[in-house]
């Protein structure tokens, strides 16, 4: 089954655009993107299993660590560059987000949404949340930077990013209403801040 | 031995079309000695060419005789349902050009003196080899490869394929190669160069006449070479500091196993090659450079049409990561497709020919995708 933000992501995405996936995977986003838009794709991964699927796959893929940039992209050489569900994980959040603004003309966020109504209740009862976008327990998660949709907008505000658009999910479905309390997943399109 | 794979007989391919070379000088005629695996198909789009590094030839893969100890070079990569699988492709070895196994080189007789070119052969470049290797597939009735594969030195011949030959390459893979060498690079070179000139008996380069060989400064310059192509890590838990025997004997004879190791690994190497071809491969390594001609990496790769598979080895110091990664950034510069992975290996420039999983996997992956 396809992960619930890549159909909005793909949606977003205009054909035979130029796409950059930061911890992309197996690849799954590009090459469906491949097929139904025609785009030219590359994947950044770290993990030596995910660049044999993307290989796999037949999706171009660049080993690398994304908390050390990436030096081999230029500036403004993408349409597209996407970050889904990757953000939680990064150490180097505001290098990130500054190197997406770099090399992207148009940059793509998704994002467990912290400040889902599930997880603030398990932490009113005294638990660490675990729920469908946050699937981890505490000792064993690899998500170092939670956030809430709030923080996130804070954050843009500061980084010199300018939110298009934005799409909040719960269990695959738009939600429309106090997002950042009925959605699990964001999903943000984004540009440079005007200067 | 081992398998019951058939022997694999070397051919060769004469040449009477003078050839022009980088250098200047022009060869009138020359042969070159390849073997082939597996069956051109009918559309004829299967064949691979797999360029060989510094002391490499074009036995790549198999048997030539049932008494061989060794198969060839790239067997752990090469042959039926291994990575570069010979049932899918037809894959082909050459000796290059100025070589020492069987193709026109220092040792072979120049008919303009009927002896031995020695240092009278002219200095080849890679650009001069993949000529040679263009007019040999032109003889062969390959107008495009489904893929020229290569490492290090091989690895600078395939790219230089999808520069000068852009509509006959459909899929490149440069493995523990780079853009150019480094000023250490070129100074490990210039020792093992020096090593030979400056042995007694390579006079001159034309030892051939003086029945000798350059055995002692050819030792050397392999030993040098050797250890460059090792990572420290592994020079350490395979040797460490372990000696030959009980306790040192405070003398200049062998007392470390590395020391005993490299030695037989010079000895051997300097009885089965070449020094005059030993000097010419390292000066190919030292021109090579498609980025001076074409005032930028990213400008000398824009003819290049292939598709690009990109693996450097996280401990080989003598090609480093960073070097393939200058590759990578030239290709996506060029918007080219391209893969790059880096293999994590403790086996240094070496891990290349070494039958790790992961890279025989990823080979594996790419190969099956190409589409015939």
């Amino acid at each position: 089954m396809m992960r619930h933000d890549f159909q909005t992501i793909a949606d977003w995405i205009s054909a035979k655009a130029k796409v950059l996936d930061l911890g992309c995977g197996n690849g799954e986003l590009l090459k469906y993107l491949q097929d139904t838009r025609n785009i030219h794709g590359y994947g950044v991964e770290i993990s030596d299993e995910h660049v044999l699927g993307c290989v796999k796959n037949g999706v171009n893929v660049i080993q690398r660590d994304l908390e050390a940039g990436l030096a081999e992209f230029a500036s403004d050489s993408f349409d597209y560059v996407v970050l889904s569900q990757t953000l939680q994980a990064v150490h180097h959040t505001e290098a990130i987000l500054h190197e997406i603004l770099r090399v992207g003309r148009q940059g793509i966020i998704t994002f467990p949404n912290f400040g889902y109504w599930k997880n603030r209740w398990q932490i009113l009862r005294g638990h660490m949340p675990v729920s469908e976008d946050l699937p981890y327990q505490w000792y064993d998660t690899p998500n170092v930077h939670l956030c809430t949709m709030h923080d996130f907008e804070a954050l843009c505000t500061r980084v010199g990013i300018h939110i298009q658009e934005c799409v909040v999910m719960t269990g695959g479905r738009r939600v429309n209403w106090l997002r950042n309390l009925s959605g699990s997943l964001a999903v943000y399109r984004f540009t440079r801040a005007e200067v | 031995m081992i398998d019951s794979t058939p022997l694999v007989a070397p051919r060769i391919a004469h040449f009477s079309a003078p050839l022009p070379l980088k250098s200047g000088a022009v060869l009138a005629a020359y042969d070159l000695v390849y073997e082939t695996h597996g069956q051109l198909n009918a559309a004829r789009n299967n064949a691979i060419l797999v360029c060989h590094a510094l002391s490499g030839n074009h036995h790549i893969a198999g048997y030539h005789q049932v008494s061989d100890k060794k198969p060839g070079w790239w067997d752990n990569m090469i042959g039926p349902g291994k990575p570069i699988d010979t049932s899918k492709f037809f894959v082909i070895g050459v000796n290059n050009l100025g070589g020492c196994h069987g193709s026109t080189g220092p040792a072979s007789i120049n008919p303009d003196t009927g002896v031995a070119w020695g240092s009278n052969f002219p200095m080849m470049t890679v650009a001069d080899w993949v000529d040679t290797q263009a007019r040999l597939a032109d003889v062969l009735g390959i107008r495009q490869f489904a893929a020229v594969v290569g490492g290090s030195l091989g690895g600078m011949q395939a790219l230089h394929w999808s520069i000068a030959y852009p509509e006959r390459v459909r899929h490149c893979l440069v493995i523990a190669a780079a853009p150019h060498l480094t000023a250490q690079n070129i100074a490990f070179n210039d020792v093992a160069r020096q090593a030979i000139l400056a042995d007694p008996d390579f006079h001159g380069g034309n030892y051939y006449a003086h029945h000798t060989t350059p055995k002692r400064g050819l030792k050397l310059a392999r030993m040098l070479g050797h250890i460059t192509y090792l990572s420290d890590d592994v020079m350490g838990s395979k040797f460490g500091r372990v000696l030959r025997h009980a306790a040192v004997n405070y003398g200049y004879d062998v007392e470390f196993e590395i020391e005993s190791y490299l030695r037989y690994q010079g000895d051997k190497f300097a009885e089965s090659f070449d020094a005059n071809t030993y000097l010419l491969m390292t000066k190919a390594l030292d021109y090579f450079d498609p980025a001076h001609e074409a005032g930028s990496l990213r400008a000398a790769l824009a003819p290049s049409m292939a598709e690009f598979l990109v693996i450097s080895f996280t401990t080989d110091w003598r090609f480093a990561p960073e070097r393939s990664r200058e590759i990578v950034r030239a290709l996506l510069d060029n918007e080219r497709r391209v893969s790059y992975a880096e293999i994590d290996s403790a086996h240094g420039h070496d891990a290349f020919l070494m039958p790790d999983p992961h890279y025989h996997a990823l080979i594996n992956a790419y190969m099956d995708r190409i589409c015939l």
